[in-house]
């Protein structure tokens, strides 16, 4: 394995590069996730990862949220390179420049959709109190979630549930959404709805959104589409 | 704050588990309490009736060392055989003057004894005795035998130069009552006859079968030793004191001073190694209590796997996940230690309060129960040494999970 260098970011870093990027998983036959992945995305950009079952879009929005360690190769994040980073820097770089959204909503099932939205507020300890209730009352608004701030997720729709994993991916105001199969347990209304939250988070905050999808009429209306096979980047195209 | 409310929000939604293992830790910390509670307590009775019964120093006719024989001391490069010890009459001699010196620096009471051993016949029946001489008001300052007085009274031996205090029991076996005159004899066959003029029970049945005062005077001339004594009691009004004292009174004097310390040296040990076995005890209960919190912050860990790994995708790290789970076996360890001295007062309160029956006397007696706050302080910190350390283990376990293993577990 190569150990890439951290470097120091300048201006005209993409937000996001891999170089080499690479994941096998270790077993007795060992098992090829991700290989030798090179690409960056910049900022505002609205990016689908597609391709069939098992071809590793999963495995590798992991490893660009720095969920994952790459057996070699090396993320970058606005040209800071991530392999020597401990834990608990991962980690911290994940509170302040990423936010998740799963195919399944993911949201912690005895608090509120307001206090899901503040936890990592609260983590980060950038905002006071006030202003923290605030941000996060307005992006349940911005959501269409005004009328369910106390509602806990057992008592919200599939997609009000979404929603609001969008909202809390976008609490720390993240440079980055990585979304793993945002819609893919929703219904086509309740895909609908995800899919402009997620273009609106583009269009209007400047915020890079990548997302792996199956649904390929929603990958057709992103920016750009990357497609895998094996592990491997099989294409990487920009779509009108 | 935030850890510590995600971890409450855990505990607070498995009521019926945190419940059953608050209330495993309420028990541990209850009955470590109320046992604490009841150990230190007879310990205390035992010492202050300890105490009470016997004097503080004790000045005795006895030498720590064998005397030097005089021939020694001129000659010590030079080895002796076939001398004979001097013989000497044993016993304090001037007792008055002894015991004007010590009063001169020594803050109490004092009383010269002299004590030999003597047969006493009424009725044509024997009993041995040990005959203690005493000034009795003097001996009243240094002892209780005043309380234990159940007919007549010890200020009579002052009144009555041959009066006798005997114990109830010895003058039941003899059949004598009070008032009646008894017969003593001395071991060199001197006999003299005294008044019964007092009885008493203390329930130590070697003294009321066996023990009898009568003044220092006539005990003196029963037992051939006019002007001797062989041991001073001193009542100290700081028994804490006793031990520098006694060695003091031992350089002063030449005789042995014995401090009620001393004396009891194995019941000092006894009571240390009773704490100790007790504070294991009330370990292994907490330790109990542990096991159940143990249990329940498992399941916690078990289900909120998801929760873990939603945790740590948001950017919590692995220390932070580790806190909350510690935490939420401590949140139950605290909630437990409240309760727990809740219910280890109630258990003292009601245990001081029982009563029951020691002797056929039908003395009633209560549990001897000591309320201190160190009890529930060193309780409470064992729950919470306990419940930390349970909460630990699978707080480890859980903050090492992988989330993308859970994540993709669950898609």
């Amino acid at each position: 394995m190569i150990a890439a260098q951290p470097q120091t970011g300048t201006d005209t870093s993409p937000l996001l590069q891999t170089r080499k990027l690479t994941r096998i998983l270790p077993a007795v036959v060992p098992v090829t996730l991700v290989q030798d992945v090179d690409f960056s995305v910049g900022t505002s950009e609205f990016v689908a990862i597609t391709g069939p079952s098992g071809s590793g879009k999963s495995s590798l929005l992991y490893l660009l949220g720095l969920l994952d360690r790459p057996t070699s190769g090396e993320v970058l994040i606005e040209g800071c390179g991530t392999a020597d980073l401990s834990s608990a820097e991962m980690a911290s770089m994940r509170l302040a420049k990423i936010g998740f959204v799963f195919q399944f909503h993911f949201l912690l099932p005895e608090f509120t959709a307001l206090e899901n939205i503040m936890i990592p507020m609260q983590k980060l300890g950038r905002l006071s109190a006030h202003a923290q209730l605030e941000h996060a009352t307005g992006l349940l608004v911005d959501l269409g979630l005004e009328d369910f701030l106390h509602r806990r997720p057992a008592q919200l729709s599939g997609g009000q549930r979404q929603r609001v994993a969008v909202a809390r991916a976008l609490a720390n105001s993240p440079d980055l959404i990585l979304a793993d199969e945002p819609t893919g347990s929703l219904d086509s209304a309740a895909t609908e709805q995800v899919f402009e939250s997620l273009q609106a988070i583009v269009e209007t905050q400047k915020t890079t959104v990548v997302a792996v999808t199956h649904d390929m009429d929603l990958a057709g209306r992103m920016q750009r589409r990357v497609h895998l096979v094996d592990g491997r980047i099989d294409y990487d195209r920009v779509q009108s | 704050m935030l850890l510590l409310r995600i971890a409450s929000t855990h505990v607070r939604n498995r009521l019926r588990q945190t419940i059953v293992s608050t209330l495993g830790v309420a028990l541990g910390v209850g009955f470590s309490v109320a046992m604490a509670s009841l150990m230190e307590g007879s310990q205390r009775d035992f010492m202050t009736t300890l105490i009470e019964a016997i004097p503080h120093v004790e000045i005795l006719d006895e030498k720590r060392n064998p005397a030097e024989q005089p021939a020694t001391a001129l000659y010590d490069a030079v080895a002796f055989h076939g001398l004979r010890p001097l013989e000497d009459l044993r016993g304090i001699r001037n007792p008055t003057e002894a015991i004007a010196s010590l009063r001169e620096w020594i803050d109490g009471d004092f009383a010269q004894r002299l004590s030999g051993q003597s047969v006493l016949r009424y009725s044509g029946q024997d009993i041995g005795m040990t005959l203690v001489g005493v000034v009795p008001g003097r001996e009243l300052k240094v002892s209780k035998i005043r309380e234990d007085m159940r007919a007549g009274s010890f200020e009579a031996l002052d009144a009555t130069a041959n009066g006798l205090v005997i114990g109830r029991k010895a003058a039941e076996r003899l059949g004598a009552e009070l008032g009646d005159t008894v017969t003593l004899t001395s071991a060199n066959g001197i006999a003299k006859r005294f008044k019964i003029v007092g009885l008493f029970h203390t329930g130590i049945t070697t003294s009321d079968e066996g023990l009898a005062y009568a003044p220092l005077k006539a005990v003196q001339i029963l037992l051939e030793k006019p002007d001797i004594i062989n041991s001073i009691s001193v009542r100290l009004a700081d028994i804490n004191d006793a031990t520098r004292i006694a060695a003091r009174a031992e350089r002063q004097l030449g005789y042995k001073a014995v401090s009620w310390e001393e004396a009891n040296e194995g019941l000092m040990e006894a009571f240390v190694v009773r704490n100790a076995i007790m504070y294991t005890v009330v370990g292994a209960i907490l330790v109990v209590a542990g096991f159940g919190i143990f249990n329940i912050v498992s399941t916690i860990v078990h289900e909120k796997a998801r929760d873990i790994a939603i945790l740590k995708s948001l950017g919590f790290p692995e220390t932070d996940i580790q806190q909350i789970f510690v935490l939420e076996g401590l949140v139950i360890g605290v909630l437990g230690a409240i309760a727990g001295c809740g219910l280890g007062f109630g258990l003292s309160s009601y245990l001081a309060t029982v009563k029951f029956e020691v002797t056929t006397d039908i003395e009633m007696t209560r549990l001897p129960i000591h309320f201190s706050y160190v009890h529930y302080v060193l309780a409470c910190l064992l729950a919470l040494f306990s419940s930390g350390i349970a909460g630990l283990i699978p707080a480890r376990k859980a903050a090492k999970l992988n989330p993308v293993d859970i994540i993709r577990g669950a898609t």
